[in-house]
């Protein structure tokens, strides 16, 4: 028989797998395999193009990129990028006194290499980390703070900008992070008493919007202090971020200590492990590993949420940019000054993003 | 007052159960149980899947919570007091039939965790510990990799080497050969006879009949959470009292 009969179809041609595909055939796989595909293909195409002209033509051919004088700007047909170049101090550094702000680029220096230090794991011990946070901390806090060694004393309410963006994010992970794990614990606690706090908490939190809580540390919160008592308003702020945060982070780290099998604790208690040492060693590092492509989308997230600080009147870099916006002579090139903003945000989520897959690939690979 | 301990005389058993009961809310896992294990004697649990054996020994180191009756182990009762609970558990390892291994952690750090955290060890002494008892289960080349790097066979006779390194003196096994492929069964039966004639109390959970009939100085039968009938080997596979045992090792041993 010649024919393949239905019960025996015939064989297909052999797969090679090093087999190379021409680019004409790839083409024809691809974006050219009907009649239907090819048009979205040149559709797409041609509205790719469109816009990818109007960004060359806007932002790169016909855009200003230095004068002092806005006239210069009007007169062009493309972006004005010059109104960075004249306004990027007010913008990234807020209020604060315009004479001091070399402390906050030396602040950011501090900043930005004891993080990078921090996140890479051969630094991962406590005899290097400590004296650098340590260090960190307090030259950052007199470089903000001033009122010593010569420099002029600064209070929390003129601070703003990116650094004020980078105290309040690293403040929220850091102070939210550990809050995280214990609802996380708690709601999953035998001891009804510490469920139920962390039931109530993370519900009643998670329940509202974040402008609420904010509201509420910053407005309310004071009426329940004795008279005279002040807690800082950048530090409540802070704290009400963090707790937010916290609260979601928790029913994250929740999930992933419901994926840690049953024989890991009792494997544990066999070994007679207290519960914290079960917890510390044996479940958090294996529950945090599950989850943490979801903790990382919350960490990017609390970045962006410190731009809620404009309700207290403080101007991280966002608020800063909408004040120098005002100005009547800039004013009409608010979008290339917001273009701005949002690359910086990008610079960090990105940068955060590719931070986490990098650990992702660590945890995979058995380095951590 | 004398020390709880103390109350232990030369020929005691060293786990005592008296009329141990269990329920999972309505339903009773276990009916009664009594069962006395000596110092160095090999008990061999088997029966019917749902028969209560893995509660049985379960209840032994507190995985699982007994009702009624009394657990006494090394003149000890297991009490609803952590430090009891915690007292008897350093003298019981316990092997489980999915190993239970800690996966983020190398086998070296498997075995070291206990004696370092529970048992204050300096980090080189339970090292050379845990070396010690790799080479007792033949696989010292593997300390430094990862559980899930090991066969089956490897991963259960690392984990026995992990409770080895609490320095038992007496081992519990939640059928410990149960979730291994037939080839691997034999390595891990050839580590616990060696372990079986070094003088270890052992209380085996296990349908493996041979190993029953080599080591045990006891074989249990439990169906229903009762124990049906205990004898040693000979006695048990050669003339068993119950019915129920007669149709249990009929359907076991048949093929």
């Amino acid at each position: 028989m010649t024919t393949a009969s239905p019960q025996f179809p015939a064989a297909l041609p052999a797969y090679d797998p090093l087999a190379r595909i021409s680019a004409g055939d790839w083409l024809k796989k691809n974006l050219f395999g009907s009649v239907w595909q090819g048009l979205l293909t040149l559709i797409t195409a041609a509205i790719f193009l469109r816009f990818a002209w109007f960004v060359l033509d806007w932002g790169v051919i016909n855009a200003v990129w230095y004068t002092s004088d806005p006239d210069v700007c009007r007169a062009a047909a493309g972006a004005c990028w010059a109104v960075i170049v004249e306004k990027h101090r007010p913008m990234l550094f807020g209020l604060y006194p315009y004479d001091e702000h070399w402390r906050l680029v030396l602040m950011m220096a501090i900043y930005l290499v004891t993080i990078v230090v921090s996140l890479m794991p051969r630094n991962w011990n406590l005899r290097l980390l400590v004296p650098l946070w340590v260090i960190a901390v307090v030259s950052i806090g007199v470089l903000m703070f001033g009122g010593v060694l010569g420099l002029r004393y600064v209070p929390t309410s003129e601070w703003g900008g990116l650094p004020l963006t980078m105290l309040l994010f690293t403040g929220t992970v850091l102070f939210g992070m550990p809050v995280a794990v214990l609802l996380a614990l708690g709601r999953r606690s035998p001891l009804p008493v510490a469920r139920g706090v962390s039931v109530v908490f993370i519900e009643a939190l998670r329940g509202v919007p974040l402008i609420t809580i904010l509201f509420v540390a910053v407005n309310v919160f004071p009426l329940f202090l004795p008279a005279g008592v002040e807690v800082n308003k950048l530090l409540r702020i802070t704290i009400g971020i963090a707790i937010f945060f916290a609260c979601y982070q928790a029913e994250v780290i929740r999930g992933g200590l419901q994926a840690i099998p049953r024989g890991q604790y009792e494997a544990a208690a066999s070994l007679s492990l207290t519960y914290w040492q079960t917890t510390r060693r044996i479940i958090l590092p294996q529950a945090l590993r599950i989850c943490l492509p979801a903790i990382t989308n919350h960490i990017i997230a609390a970045m962006k949420n410190t731009s809620f600080v404009i309700i207290i009147g403080l101007f991280d870099i966002l608020t800063a940019t909408t004040a120098v916006m005002q100005d009547p002579l800039w004013r009409k090139f608010y979008v290339e000054a917001y273009l701005f903003v949002a690359g910086v945000y990008l610079f960090f989520g990105y940068a955060l993003s590719l931070y986490a897959r990098k650990v992702e690939g660590w945890i995979a690979s058995g380095r951590i | 007052m004398t020390k709880s301990t103390s109350t232990l005389n030369a020929g005691d058993p060293v786990i005592s159960l008296h009329n141990v009961s269990k329920w999972y809310g309505q339903f009773q896992c276990l009916h009664n149980v009594s069962l006395d294990v000596g110092k160095g004697e090999r008990v061999v649990v088997c029966g019917p899947s749902g028969s209560g054996k893995s509660t049985l020994i379960r209840c032994i180191n507190r995985l699982e919570v007994h009702q009624e009756g009394q657990i006494v182990v090394k003149g000890l009762e297991m009490t609803d007091n952590i430090k009891s609970i915690d007292a008897i558990r350093r003298n019981i390892g316990m092997v489980f039939q999915n190993f239970n291994l800690f996966p983020h952690l190398t086998v070296l750090e498997n075995l070291t965790l206990g004696p370092t955290l529970t048992r204050q060890m300096k980090k080189a002494d339970a090292d050379e510990l845990a070396m010690h008892f790799l080479r007792k289960v033949r696989i010292p080349e593997q300390a430094q990799k990862y559980p899930l790097q090991l066969s089956g066979g490897q991963q259960q006779r690392v984990a026995i080497a992990r409770s080895l390194c609490m320095e038992p003196e007496i081992m519990l096994f939640d059928e410990p050969t149960s979730a291994l492929d037939p080839e691997m069964i034999k390595e891990v039966l050839d580590t616990m006879i060696e372990l079986a004639q070094s003088g270890m109390t052992m209380i085996v959970v296990t349908h493996e009949m041979g190993f029953a009939r080599t080591v045990a100085d006891n074989v249990v039968f439990m169906a229903d959470g009762r124990k049906i009938e205990s004898a040693p080997p000979e006695e048990f596979f050669g003339n068993p009292r119950e019915e129920r045992t007669r149709a249990f090792l009929d359907q076991i041993l048949k093929h």
